[in-house]
């Protein structure tokens, strides 16, 4: 979670304007990959505004998190046009390899793995992103050396 | 502003597929190759658009020539700087083949035939990967800004409102809806303040045709809103980008600063006493805040739940003021109509949806990516000639057009005329642009369970008939999937799905159905297939018919 100051600098970039707070709850969500609860209400006293809207924006966008999240972020692409290019099989494939179902984080909290929505790549598919990097033409075998490649270290 | 004197330009495509594919690693290679034989002072390399098809990325150009390599690897990279730059030498063996790569070139193909103009055009992808999106005096050079210049200095705001309204200019977000009836709502409203709003915030499963606009052209945008801006009487604009689209905004965002450092945005453009502002707002992942009335809540700092209409965004828009709102590829349409005129424009498409067409073309084809083409060719033509046909082994079963709320279309579709009217006429829409061709292993229910899944996630909640309609149609999906569907399912399906139609609160909820409305109209025999504990294709995983429920309580006989 960000320190306080941290928290500060992004409320002041957006010049602690109201109508900036989802962008605010974006920013705070990227920099410390989750919102607290009293970064909530350090948000809503700074804008002036009731903790029970914050929250309530907060939780309606899928780029704001509220929980913790593994050390790496898995999304995987739902879509009907990574679907169609053989997406089923590289499902399939990341829940067995990580052992944790779509929605879950890996015990040692290395691994969060969520589905996202179509994010523009789909002449590639089917597509994940690890993190910020994005993974195209996705086959069973690549999807395991990716993780393999993560797993020892070596990242994008 | 002045550029130091450089002897050649290269840009490396970089736009998240040649990202994907190494583009990163190709620049880099690049420049160390640069600096290895000291060339770094006279050559600069710099990120492009991706305009090229998908199985060319990433490429790299290089200007002034004009060469244009593709796929390149990290490995190629250096070879391309010793043997081109350093010696002089075309790389032979790495140029891309130019059919492939700009699309143009098929204008070769016969034009014309019964009315119709068969080869791709490109309007608004004419700079895209040709231009560096990073440097303005790229736009300039090619027409830039000229439009807008003419239009402040020698037309009045109604004259240019005239020309879009001449044009025919439909809207591309998916409806089609006139812009230049939709400029004149907001140019009379009395109000002193209106606005214009750019909806970048692209996340219809499978388009990607604002991403490409918004990343090798953002000038083209920016121009098109202080057009817009020009004639509606607004001097402010604001673009709201998806969350996801981090590059498209940082390339927008330095777009907008070095426009208002050469005075043609920002306050008095070109000494013509117009001023117009534009900012970006960025969005945080969610797919309903597409629909016009979710944005502009979004953009107030609220959740993305639509408004009721009317009043539309028009007459009560941001901050309760008449707005504006169009989508990339519509403003992207207007320069080009003000520098060239309505009567050109209408020379493009057919009579009813003049212009030319920005298409993503995806699945089961060997050559997917984005094309532009005139308004009216038909889906038989994009996939045969853009898309180079069908996989080996795979024949055409159906297509969706528009992304996930679009239309499932059969073969009978094939020689239909793409424009807005002719699909309607035909019980199908045309959506944003994206083209999922299918081949006949696809299952028209599990397509429809993959679409509904995504319909339920995005749903914002608001209004009933959207919020449990999706998952209604998705739990009988799922059932009609592994084989435990009843009888009634299919009446069931198309009852929850005409009365989400008539009943949603906005666009979501009443486009959601249209895959499975469509569907049961073009494919309904393969849905009751299912009934049976059959699928046709042989991808649905059938489990055995539900075991009679057991009697629970031995005294009830």
């Amino acid at each position: 979670m960000p320190e306080s100051s941290t928290l500060n600098e992004i409320i002041q970039k957006y010049g602690g304007d109201r109508e900036a707070l989802v962008e605010i709850l974006r920013d705070v969500s990227q920099v410390a990959g989750y919102v607290t609860p009293e970064n909530i209400a350090t948000i809503a006293q700074r804008l002036g505004l009731p903790q029970s809207q914050v929250h309530s924006v907060a939780s309606f966008y899928s780029l704001v998190n509220l929980k913790p999240r593994g050390k790496h972020v898995i999304r995987f692409c739902q879509d009907a046009p990574c679907h169609v290019a053989g997406g089923r099989e590289i499902w399939k494939t990341l829940e067995q390899t990580l052992g944790i179902p779509f929605g879950a984080t890996t015990p040692d909290g290395t691994w969060t793995l969520l589905t996202t929505s179509c994010i523009g790549a789909c002449s590639v598919g089917p597509v994940m992103m690890v993190d910020d990097e994005i993974y195209g033409n996705l086959t069973p075998e690549k999807v395991q050396e990716i993780i393999a490649q993560y797993r020892a270290g070596g990242g994008a | 502003m002045m550029r130091r004197m450089i002897r050649a330009t290269i840009l490396v495509s970089g736009d998240p597929q040649s990202l994907g594919r190494g583009a990163e690693d190709v620049k880099l290679a690049i420049e160390a190759e640069l600096s290895f034989y000291g060339l770094e002072n006279e050559i600069e390399v710099g990120f492009g658009g991706g305009a090229t098809r998908a199985e060319m990325l990433p490429s790299v150009s290089i200007y002034p020539e004009g060469v244009i390599y593709g796929p390149v690897k990290p490995a190629d990279g250096a070879l391309i700087v010793e043997e081109h730059l350093y010696k002089g030498r075309i790389v032979e063996h790495l140029l891309a083949p130019p059919d492939a790569l700009v699309s143009g070139r098929l204008a070769a193909l016969p034009a014309g035939k019964e009315g119709k103009r068969y080869a791709e055009k490109r309007v608004l992808l004419r700079r895209v990967g040709v231009i560096d999106p990073y440097n303005i005096e790229d736009y300039v050079a090619h027409d830039g800004y000229f439009a807008l210049g003419q239009a402040i200095t020698t037309m009045t705001p109604a004259e240019v409102l005239n020309v879009v309204r001449e044009s025919g200019l439909q809207g591309r977000g998916g409806a089609g809806f006139p812009t230049g009836m939709k400029w004149s709502f907001v140019a009379s409203r009395p109000e002193e303040v209106h606005y214009v709003v750019c909806n970048a915030d692209e996340s219809e499963p499978g388009t990607f045709k604002d991403r490409m606009i918004l990343e090798g052209d953002p000038h083209a945008v920016l121009e098109g809103m202080a057009l817009a801006g020009y004639a509606v009487g607004a001097h402010e604009g604001w673009i709201y980008i998806r969350g996801e689209y981090i590059l498209s905004k940082e390339r927008l965002e330095q777009a907008i600063h070095q426009a208002e450092e050469l005075g043609v945005l920002g306050d008095d453009i070109m000494g013509s006493g117009f001023s117009f502002h534009i900012h970006v707002h960025a969005g945080a992942g969610a797919y309903v805040c597409g629909e016009e009335t979710a944005l502009l809540e979004s953009m107030e700092g609220k959740r993305g739940i639509p408004r009721i209409r009317p009043p539309y965004p028009t007459v009560y828009g941001y901050h309760g003021m008449p707005t504006v709102v169009n989508n990339v590829e519509t403003l992207a349409n207007v320069p080009p109509i003000l520098l060239n005129g309505a009567a050109w424009y209408r020379t493009l498409g057919t009579k009813r949806s003049p212009g030319t067409k920005l298409y993503s073309v995806m699945g089961d084809v060997n050559v997917t990516g984005l094309i532009e083409v005139p308004m009216g060719i038909t889906l038989r033509e994009v996939v045969d000639i853009y898309a180079g046909g069908m996989k080996e082994g795979k024949a055409f079963k159906c297509a969706q057009t528009g992304g996930s709320s679009g239309s499932i279309i059969p073969p009978d579709f094939l020689d239909t005329p793409m424009d807005y009217a002719s699909m309607a006429e035909k019980g199908a829409g045309l959506g944003s642009g994206a083209l999922l061709i299918c081949g006949q292993d696809t299952c028209i229910v599990d397509l429809a369970s993959v679409l509904l899944r995504f319909f339920k996630t995005e749903s914002c909640g608001k209004c009933t008939p959207c919020r449990i309609g999706t998952t209604r149609l998705l739990e009988t999906f799922d059932r009609l999937r592994v084989g435990q569907g009843k009888a009634e399912d299919l009446a069931t399906l198309e009852s929850i799905a005409q009365n989400m139609v008539k009943t949603s609160f906005c666009g979501l909820g009443q486009a959601a159905p249209t895959p499975v409305l469509t569907a049961l109209r073009f494919f309904r025999d393969e849905i009751a297939a299912h009934l049976d504990g059959h699928c046709p294709a042989g991808v649905c995983p059938m489990q055995a018919p539900p075991a009679a429920p057991k009697t629970r309580h031995k005294y009830i006989s």
